[in-house]
């Protein structure tokens, strides 16, 4: 069907604001943050040409080594933790459990609650003195310790703990949607072989599950970079510069230390890790034809 | 992805409790207790006097349950500067959520309906790049913007957030319209258009009203997402409209002096409420925005 020149102007009339979003805010404002990075900028940008004259410095700075160190160590564990804990609550639930309405509620409520509020209810429930430690030691196990929130070696694993408790709802929610996708089929046929339930678990309702796997993957992966929040409400990056993120990096010193190169630089640096992680995902979710 | 994961008939449920239905049960209480349990420790030191708090029974029951704690969170906890409560937070919230949800879907949808029923040159492109920055962390985006809106005069305002919560939803949002009109029968869009309706036309009198379904999804994901979003709101809104999070965020890391946990739980709570509120009472909408909305997350 041909378009009229009226409802042609109407189309892209409706289109503007997309368009103009993605021309400014993102290709524009991404250029930009790439463009300043490669700059002397402090305060305000310049555009004093220094090459990767930041890059370098960033790699010589403690608290963007940290920080990146920190991010592996949560990425890691969170995603497949989260994934573990998220695949076994939905196994728990498909089989045909009573309530399981109730329990799916109470496994997903996390997940609608805002980091800030998740990394303050943990920080009251690690704190040493009064919180999960001091019930374990009041219950008579006298040398119980669980300070890991005040020690700089096990803050990280403090963040670890309260994202594992947010997000592995969602992670539940997406697999339960793909187990129950799964044909009824091969329940029975699998019945016929006598084969045990963790068995069909593992050699065959797993690998059919990819893509449930992949999608709550990307989910929180990209959760993983995007760590600020969290940081900043459950130990503000601290003790010390001991849980310190690469968003709360550049946050910092963008807005407090005046150091706009740097902090572009490490943007920059994200940027590129988001890059490599999202687009083989996208290509392949293409090429299988589900985003259309 | 869109599928929500439907019960199973209860008829199908295994009658007898085996010892295996046992360890399934007992793991499920386990793990349910997990979750359950800070939400339990938040609500029973928001009801306990300090002096309770001090003794260290993190997990029992209040001696006498009051509410002082939350009076004081609602009105008078000191955020930094100022000592009039969470309330200020929560109308600031209020204020930011509302037109940014209603702005955003109308936007989101618009561009949906626009990318999925009406061919344009570029369309897949475009949305093709949208979906890609979805993932894109803000920090690469929010200096520059933070210029570009000083710059426009608007600088740190409420209208400066509200554009801001329109910027970032609408590759959810448009991702989520036009997915469902692409699954409309095409036959509707067709004869609308035979019978001589224009493109706005077909969008408000036929489109949106069709669409209920994915507008209250959207409602459920923009709510939660723009009342739990941190930092947007820090950068973006200005001194006097800071949101929730962040004056929770104050009242409980910028406390000098001895830490009033009841005051604080009680703060993290009522910021906690209205998604929870949202989330308990849309039931399974929830699930249902979240497999919508999965692509960005």
């Amino acid at each position: 069907m041909r378009l009229s020149l009226n409802s042609r102007l109407s189309t892209i009339s409706a289109l503007l604001p997309a368009l103009l979003v993605m021309l400014v805010v993102y290709i524009g404002a991404t250029s930009w943050t790439v463009w300043m990075s490669l700059t002397n900028s402090r305060m305000l940008p310049n555009n004093n040409f220094v090459g990767l004259r930041q890059y370098e410095l960033l790699l010589g700075n403690d608290r963007w080594i940290t920080s990146v160190h920190n991010i592996v160590i949560y990425g890691v564990l969170f995603v497949s933790l989260a994934l573990l804990v998220g695949f076994l609550l939905a196994v728990a639930i498909d089989q045909r459990v009573r309530a399981e309405d109730t329990i799916r509620s109470i496994y997903l409520y996390p997940y609608s609650m805002s980091f800030v509020v998740t990394g303050l209810v943990w920080q009251w429930l690690l704190n040493p003195t009064l919180g999960i430690q001091h019930v374990l030691r009041s219950w008579g196990f006298e040398g119980a310790t669980f300070d890991w929130i005040v020690r700089p070696e096990t803050a990280i694993y403090c963040l670890v703990i309260a994202g594992v408790w947010q997000a592995s709802g969602l992670v539940m929610a997406i697999m339960l949607a793909g187990l129950r996708g799964v044909d009824e089929e091969i329940w029975k046929a699998a019945r016929v072989d006598g084969l045990p339930k963790w068995r069909v678990y593992v050699s065959i309702i797993i690998p059919m599950m990819g893509a449930s796997f992949a999608t709550a993957a990307v989910l929180l992966s990209t959760a993983v970079v995007r760590l600020y929040d969290l940081s900043v409400a459950m130990t503000n990056g601290g003790p010390g510069i001991a849980s310190e993120v690469p968003a709360k990096f550049v946050m910092d010193h963008l807005f407090e230390r005046a150091n706009i190169g740097l902090a572009t630089a490490a943007a920059t640096t994200m940027l590129i890790t988001v890059i490599a992680v999202v687009a083989p995902y996208l290509y392949w979710r293409a090429r299988k034809g589900e985003v259309r | 992805m869109t599928a929500v994961a439907q019960p199973l008939p209860a008829a199908r449920r295994p009658k007898r409790m085996t010892a295996a239905r046992w360890g399934l049960y007992a793991f499920i209480f386990v793990t349910a207790l997990y979750f359950l349990l800070p939400l339990y420790v938040m609500v029973v030191t928001s009801l306990k006097p300090m002096a309770e708090i001090r003794q260290g029974n993190l997990l029992a029951l209040p001696a006498a349950p009051s509410i002082d704690a939350w009076i004081k969170a609602w009105t008078s906890a000191c955020t930094g500067l100022t000592c009039q409560g969470i309330k200020i937070g929560f109308l600031n919230s209020l204020r930011i959520l509302v037109p940014s949800v209603v702005i955003s879907i109308l936007v989101g949808s618009l561009t949906g309906y626009a990318l999925s029923l009406w061919r344009v040159r570029g369309a897949n492109i475009l949305f093709g790049a949208m979906m890609v920055v979805a993932f894109i962390p803000y920090q690469v985006f929010i200096y520059p913007l933070v210029r570009v809106f000083s710059f426009t005069g608007l600088g740190q305002s409420l209208s400066t957030i509200v554009i801001i919560h329109t910027i970032f939803g609408l590759p959810t949002m448009t991702l989520l319209f036009r997915n469902y009109f692409a699954s409309l029968p095409v036959e509707l869009f067709k004869a609308a258009r035979v019978d001589g309706a224009g493109f706005y036309q077909i969008y408000a009198r036929i489109m949106m009203p069709m669409a209920t379904p994915m507008i209250v999804v959207a409602v459920i994901l923009q709510t939660t997402g723009i009342w739990n979003d941190f930092i947007l709101g820090l950068v973006f809104a200005g001194r006097d409209n800071l949101p929730m999070t962040v004056q929770l965020n104050n009242i409980v890391n910028s406390t000098q002096g001895e830490r009033a946990y009841n005051v604080d739980m009680a703060a993290t709570l009522l910021t906690a409420l209205l998604p929870l509120v949202v989330y308990f009472g849309s039931g399974r909408w929830f699930v249902r925005g979240i497999a919508a909305g999965a692509v960005k997350g």
